[in-house]
């Protein structure tokens, strides 16, 4: 396989990973919405604390992931280099 | 003191700004003190942090295709998540989404979910490679990616009827927050907002846009959480609301069901009377924090939400202004932190003010006598402003939960005021607001004119037009643009929210699709794009048209809010579809499809198209 074929697999990979957990944040949990209200999560109900600040902070932390990992993947393959205009 | 380039001073140019503004701030609070009308402070914040940005506006002025187009393509990562934060939340996200949360409560924080979760998409799907891409628009990719003009004109195509929704929503916030802070009729500040809009894109302008929403977001935070913090130390709710409510949300929960929250329904007669004073009054129906809609109505709305995010120009466009893929991807996550910041407080801010309006001991008004009520000098600021209304429904002299009726968007504009804060507070609120809806609007005007200019009059109609024509064509364009938003604003056809999440509808129904599979599909070709954008965008108008104004029922639980998901399903069968049935895209093509994907080497389109 080439170097490039290679960087585009684990690319690809890379970007489904995560999409999955996007995926648990934003669908998943919510498909149990009233029953995920009846436990506590940091002392506010769990839906309620879910979708006021605990997605959207995983979002954030997810993103800043996605990128310092596909930074190290681009480098593996040689790609680590900036672009010129 | 500035040694270096403008770039590199970029944190102590923002740093001293920041300190300034905090020093005009404290200023205000001293005026304030010393007898200076509510409204003169008003006037005083509005003018001065508008007069700011249009310097900003006017120092950045360029006549240099690149700068006017994506800023050189020079804006450091931390810098453009805050410009991408100014440009993404708006008067929307500003002034009515703590509002929306306060009145509709679980169901309506979807759109929390929603906005904050596209990023994810715009960064695993798009953004590097769009930036790899070396576009100047988002049709300029669509149209390099697939070829020929058809494709291209879809693009403007949806890209116009989405910014343009958007647009009109953002003009009338404008004009909603001048009117407030200037005390002049809404169709006059309609048009002063959009002066206040063109004076800072049309001289500089994506280079301009980009400083002065660097600038906005400053703005925008500052008027966001000073309020929420200090309300909730002056409630004694926390030091830090974010981890600090769930007493506080928990006694929501007990008081609503204290005062008998959704047991007694108002009449339609009684309704009608309170719609009579305003028809975007609303009373407290839903319970705070209770899981009030179905899993499928939330989900619905956050997917819509999440998609459009990832496919309305005026956000990809900002990625296009990095100096390189790297610094994209990573700026799309600085993006997501900046919008997480008053994203997790509105929430917060809603909690606190419903505490405000239902706690006794915070000095909650529910359970009074009326004529203490109307006797309060901030009941009867905001009833005059016909944001707020209450009528003794039973007769019993007591104001009910039932009998109190708000404007959502009151709950951010006059919330410091209920709260007891001075009034320096709420002029600082309106700045707030006024910075969001402005660089919202600049965003996307600029996004519009700039697809027109490049796309439709460079591209297609003149492509040997010298530099110094195409940046006058551009300008020419934001003008006419903005004037039409501002008339169209004016009519006031449909609220301000309903028409933010129609344009991410749009958006999804035409363009995700073919934007994504540009990318990940090699084999997606030209023919398949245009049936993907056409038949989109026109299934997701039709069905809107058919739920909203033909008033059918809708099929699946999809209602005019989510119809971005009939589109966008139609757009992927028919883009998929009949890519296969053409003729696979030629070898160059392919080629190039490969290079967008190796995040180095050179852009597939160079500095200067």
């Amino acid at each position: 396989m080439s170097n490039k074929e290679k960087h585009w697999m684990k690319t690809r990979n890379h970007m489904l990973v995560t999409l999955a957990i996007w995926f648990f944040f934003s669908i998943v949990i919510y498909l149990f919405g009233a029953d995920l209200n009846n436990i506590k999560i940091l002392g506010y109900p769990g839906a309620y604390y879910m979708c006021a600040q605990g997605s959207l902070l995983a979002f954030v932390i997810l993103i800043f992931w996605f990128a310092n990992r596909q930074e190290k993947i681009d480098d593996e393959c040689g790609y680590g280099g900036k672009e010129e205009d | 003191m500035f040694k270096g380039g403008f770039i590199q001073n970029l944190p102590k140019i923002y740093g001293i700004y920041t300190g300034g503004f905090i020093v005009f701030i404290l200023l205000m609070a001293i005026a304030e003190q010393m007898g200076m009308t509510s409204k003169a402070i008003g006037i005083c914040f509005v003018a001065f942090t508008v007069g700011i940005y249009a310097l900003i506006g006017y120092l950045s002025r360029t006549v240099q295709v690149d700068a006017y187009y994506v800023a050189g393509r020079q804006v450091p990562t931390v810098f453009n998540g805050m410009a991408t934060a100014a440009d993404w939340m708006s008067g929307a996200s500003f002034v009515a989404m703590a509002g929306g949360i306060y009145f509709k409560g679980y169901g309506y924080m979807a759109l929390l979910v929603g906005w904050t979760g596209g990023y994810v998409l715009v960064s695993t799907l798009l953004a590097p490679y769009l930036r790899k891409f070396g576009c100047y628009t988002v049709p300029d990719f669509i149209g390099t990616r697939y070829g020929g003009n058809a494709a291209r004109m879809c693009a403007v195509l949806v890209l116009f009827v989405a910014s343009f929704t958007y647009v009109t929503a953002q003009i009338n916030a404008t004009g909603t927050i001048a009117s407030v802070a200037l005390d002049i009729p809404f169709n006059i500040a309609v048009y002063v907002g959009l002066v206040s809009i063109l004076l800072c894109s049309m001289l500089g302008g994506m280079r301009a846009v980009t400083w002065t929403q660097v600038a906005q977001y400053i703005v925008l935070i500052i008027a966001y959480l000073i309020p929420v913090f200090w309300i909730s130390n002056k409630l004694d709710a926390g030091l830090f609301p974010h981890l600090m409510l769930q007493d506080e949300v928990a006694k929501l929960a007990s008081l609503e069901s204290e005062y008998g929250l959704g047991q007694v329904k108002n009449t339609a007669a009684q309704m009608a009377e309170v719609k009579a004073v305003n028809k975007g009054l609303a009373g407290i129906t839903k319970a705070h924090s209770a899981v009030n809609t179905t899993p499928w109505g939330f989900i619905s709305l956050a997917l819509c939400m999440m998609l459009g995010t990832a496919s309305l120009p005026h956000i990809l466009m900002r990625y296009f202004t990095t100096p390189s893929v790297r610094s994209a991807r990573k700026s799309v996550a600085w993006s997501l932190f900046f919008i997480f910041l008053l994203y997790s407080s509105a929430p917060m801010l809603a909690t606190l003010s419903k505490l405000a309006l239902l706690d006794p001991a915070a000095g909650g008004i529910i359970g009074k006598s009326f004529a203490e009520v109307t006797s309060l000098d901030w009941y009867q600021n905001w009833n005059q402003a016909k944001l707020m209304y209450v009528s003794d429904f039973n007769g019993n002299g007591t104001l009910e939960l039932n009998e109190f009726f708000m404007q959502g968007k009151a709950v951010v504009l006059a919330t410091p005021e209920i709260a007891g804060l001075p009034y320096v507070i709420s002029g600082l609120v309106a700045a707030g607001g006024m910075a969001a809806a402005m660089s919202t609007a600049d965003g996307l005007i600029l996004a519009i004119a700039n697809a027109l200019s490049h796309d439709f009059y460079y591209k297609i109609i003149d492509p040997k037009a010298e530099t110094r024509q195409r940046l006058l064509v551009a300008r020419a364009l934001l003008v006419i643009i903005g004037f039409a938003g501002a008339t169209i604003a004016a009519l006031e056809i449909q609220s301000i929210l309903g028409s933010v999440i129609w344009a991410f509808d749009f958006a999804m129904s035409g363009l995700f699709v073919p934007l994504v599979l540009g990318v990940w599909w090699k084999r997606a070709t030209k023919e398949g794009a245009v049936a993907g954008m056409l038949l989109g965008l026109g299934s997701g108008a039709f069905y809107l048209y058919w739920v909203f104004f033909a008033k059918n029922a809708g099929i699946l639980g999809i209602t005019h809010l989510t119809f971005g998901i009939v589109g966008v399903v139609v757009s992927f069968i028919a883009m998929v579809v009949v890519s296969l049935i053409t003729k696979q895209p030629d070898a160059a093509t392919q080629k190039m499809v490969e290079d967008v994907r190796i995040p180095s080497g050179k852009a597939i389109l160079g500095k200067q198209h």
